[in-house]
């Protein structure tokens, strides 16, 4: 008897503790069938609801049921065993670290044949959008200043603007966001000027945030002068809504970090079926040759991406390294002493 | 004959089924190398990445500090999509990485180790070094492990064995093609002796003179002295038939002599018309003694042929001579009409031929009637014609007429043994030239003409 208490109690436990999510949006998209596609995504609701209506006016009869949480929640969210049948995250690295430890379902399709070989790992993980890292600033707040066009201006340019910047400048707060630790690991792969970057920063008192389009916000609104590695793909689109022509995307000269968005099927999938058509339908939009009326941009290295010739932040196992829990203490460490100086 | 199975097409198959051997054989292996080989050059990238760990290792503040290298790992994924898991254990305690990665004996330190295991139900390949750190007072021993799953190895060693696999098949295709050309090169020798020998005309015995290989000689040796012993049976069958008719002649010219006396010492007319009788049958089977007598010449000299040089009309004249008191015992003229004729040939067998035509023309010709020879000569044949006036040779075709023991169809009431024309045919065969029959036109009558035509001199 004390043992079924104590089986109740941990299932209650486990239940309650796999959907204590933190969720930041949710949808349901009712279908006429009895079928249930979760998606557990960290796309923002408004981004994502073109394609799932694309998706439902192919298949009606399978609803959506649509959940946006940060990355990093998303990642321990599949670890824990939560049930979806589709993970979407920008977070390659946690999406790498989910497949590489068998969170995820294999799938195959000509659909996903198509990508190119960086836009898979195996049959577990595929890409549907390549999106750069860019720097968003508020043209108001800028009157009278160079844009940077290198982070070396950019470096010179908080250090000789001190009072301009002070509480103006925003970027990712790593130790919670998921894409924006990947962004950050990269650019500490890719530049030294990323450190002395942070240090510059850190003087300034950064604000720090989850999402994209939080910084955005605050940049369009003047709360911010500048915001560094934003999602390009949100910011262009807030930059179509916006008329009033306040905020401008700066893409870095000197190496830009383009993440791929990437989806697989947990472990804990109960609908495969309709997970690879959503697979396959997004795939294929990912491989469009015309951009579209799309929120979200193709895989195709197109524009200042195709010019800048850096490649998509390759999928492979060297992703894992800085979420090694070693790595990703001294790197926390590192940064927080950069960022948090005062 | 039972039909046994065409020794090219054995020889063929061995081969064959030797070069399948063959194939297989060196398809297995180039698998096995192939896995061999992917398996070291995932080894390799193993022992890098541990030892670009190991070397990341130290100590600080009395604690052993690693930092994970960027290039470890991206080094893994370079080669193959494949799983990737990794463990960093000191003192047997876990630093970092997968726990519950299987542990095995690892050597020296500095040395790397591999191992073969299973991780989560799929198999895995390790590499693991140690190294002894310094931290405070001791020193630590750390094990890195880095492990991989095969699917990269495995899709390139089934690619290299695939390849392999179609290599092997091509290799087999052009040893049949090889195969099948070896085995009729090495059957050419038999085939040419055969063909030599079926070539040989029916009366052709002498041995067969030809190089042949080793394993065809006793073959060779045997059929010749089949031959050789075929060729003395005939010769003494020969020899026996010239014996018996040398036999029989003589003491048939006893018998006609005797009887011609007696026609002429008895008086009554039955007894003469029976010894006329006895003298005619004496007469026929004296002539058949003497052809049988001809045939076996012919077939004995034919085989080793006299090659003189002799005038055609010069051995008519003499001929005819000899035939001229047979010729006017039935008041038959005998003509010659001619030039010089020169030819190359046996004197006797010749002679032999015309003596025996011109014995047929005698004796199917009417009395009072006149035998033609006549002899013409261009540059390269000459041609010996020979004529009577009698009922000429019929509707019989040639080849019937010069089989042997056969006789024409209007030779009602006259004996023959059939022989004569058969003599005549071998006689020119041998001398390379031929013999016509056909119906005078030198005459109303008609009649038969016999047309030698042998080569000119």
């Amino acid at each position: 008897m004390r043992l079924l208490y104590l089986a109740f109690g941990l299932i209650l436990w486990t239940t309650s503790h796999a959907s204590a999510l933190d969720v930041e949006e949710h949808q349901y998209f009712p279908g006429s069938g009895a079928r249930v596609l979760k998606i557990l995504s960290t796309t923002d609701l408004a981004l994502f609801a073109p394609y799932v209506r694309a998706f439902q006016d192919i298949r009606p009869d399978i609803a959506v049921d649509y959940t946006v949480v940060s990355s990093s929640e998303l990642h321990r969210a599949i670890r824990d065993g939560a049930q979806f049948d589709l993970a979407i995250s920008s977070a390659m690295d946690l999406q790498l670290k989910l497949a590489n430890d068998g969170f995820a379902l294999p799938y195959w399709s000509d659909a996903v044949e198509k990508l190119p070989d960086w836009a898979r790992w195996r049959t577990l993980i595929f890409a549907i959008t390549a999106e750069s890292a860019v720097v968003v600033v508020n043209t108001d707040l800028f009157e009278g200043l160079d844009l940077p066009e290198t982070r070396q201006d950019l470096l010179a340019l908080l250090r000789d603007n001190p009072d301009r910047f002070a509480g103006a400048v925003g970027t990712y707060d790593v130790r919670v966001s998921g894409l924006g630790y990947l962004f950050a690991t990269q650019d500490d792969r890719a530049t030294d000027a990323f450190w002395r970057l942070n240090e510059v920063m850190g003087r300034l008192d950064p604000q720090l945030y989850c999402c994209s389009g939080q910084m955005i916000d605050d940049v369009d609104e003047g709360r911010l002068a500048l915001a560094y590695n934003v999602l390009d793909s949100y910011a262009v689109g807030r930059l179509a809504a916006d008329k009033g022509g306040r905020m401008q995307i700066l893409e870095m000269q000197d190496f830009t970090n383009v993440m791929l968005r990437t989806v697989l099927i947990p472990a804990t999938a109960q609908d495969i079926d309709a997970a690879g058509a959503m697979i396959d339908m997004l795939t294929t939009l990912g491989i469009r040759d015309q951009p579209g009326d799309w929120p979200l941009p193709s895989l195709s290295l197109s524009g200042p991406l195709e010019k800048s010739g850096f490649g998509p932040i390759r999928l492979g196992p060297a992703l894992m390294v800085y979420l090694d829990p070693l790595n990703r203490r001294n790197f926390l460490t590192e940064w927080e002493d950069a960022m948090e100086q005062r | 004959m039972t039909k046994s199975q065409s020794i090219g097409r054995r020889l063929t198959l061995l081969l064959a089924a030797v070069a399948a051997v063959l194939s297989v054989l060196s398809w297995a292996m180039v698998t096995v190398l192939a896995r061999e080989a992917t398996q070291r050059t995932q080894d390799n990238v193993l022992a890098a990445s541990v030892t670009t760990i190991a070397e990341t290792l130290r100590s600080e503040q009395a604690e052993v500090r690693l930092e994970l290298p960027y290039a470890a790992f991206a080094m893994l994924g370079a080669i193959s999509q494949d799983l990737v898991f990794y463990r960093v254990t000191a003192n047997d305690r876990t630093l970092t990485g997968y726990d519950d990665l299987p542990s095995f004996e690892t050597g020296r330190q500095g040395q790397v180790m591999f191992h073969t295991a299973n991780y989560r139900s799929v198999p895995i390949r390790m590499a693991a070094t140690t190294r002894l750190i310094s931290v405070g007072d001791g020193q630590t021993q750390v094990t890195v492990t880095v492990a991989q799953t095969r699917d990269g190895v495995g899709a390139i060693a089934a690619d290299l064995s695939q390849l392999a696999a179609f290599f092997s098949l091509a290799f087999f295709a052009v040893a049949v093609g090889l195969s099948a050309v070896v085995a009729a090169t090495s059957l050419r020798p038999l085939n040419e002796i055969a063909a030599a020998v079926s070539r040989r005309g029916p009366s052709d015995l002498r041995p067969v003179q030809r190089n042949a290989p080793a394993e065809l000689a006793p073959l060779l040796t045997a059929l010749n002295r089949l031959m050789d012993r075929l060729r003395n049976s005939i010769r003494r069958s020969e020899d026996f038939i010239t014996e018996a008719a040398h036999r029989i002649r003589t003491p048939l010219a006893t018998v006609r002599a005797q009887a011609e006396i007696a026609l002429r010492t008895v008086q009554g007319d039955t007894e003469k018309d029976r010894l006329r009788q006895i003298i005619r049958a004496v007469d026929e089977s004296s002539r058949s003694a003497g052809q049988l007598l001809d045939h076996a010449t012919v077939a004995y000299r034919t085989e080793n042929l006299t090659q003189d040089r002799l005038d055609l009309s010069e051995l008519a004249a003499d001929t005819l001579a000899a035939m001229e008191p047979t010729a006017s015992m039935r008041d038959i003229r005998l003509r010659l009409d001619g030039e010089q004729a020169p030819v190359i040939g046996d004197p006797i067998l010749l002679e032999s031929a015309i003596r025996n035509v011109l014995d047929n023309a005698i004796k199917y010709s009417a009395e009072d009637t006149t035998v033609t020879l006549h002899i013409t000569c261009s540059d390269s044949e000459t041609h010996l014609t020979i004529c009577d006036e009698g009922p000429g040779f019929g509707d019989e075709s040639f080849d019937t007429l010069t089989e042997r023991f056969r006789r024409g169809p209007n030779t009602g009431g006259i004996v023959g043994s059939g022989l004569g024309l058969t003599i005549v045919a071998e006689v020119m065969a041998a001398h390379g030239g031929r013999i016509e029959l056909t119906t005078s036109t030198h005459n109303e009558r008609g009649g038969a003409c016999v047309c030698f035509t042998l080569p000119s001199a």
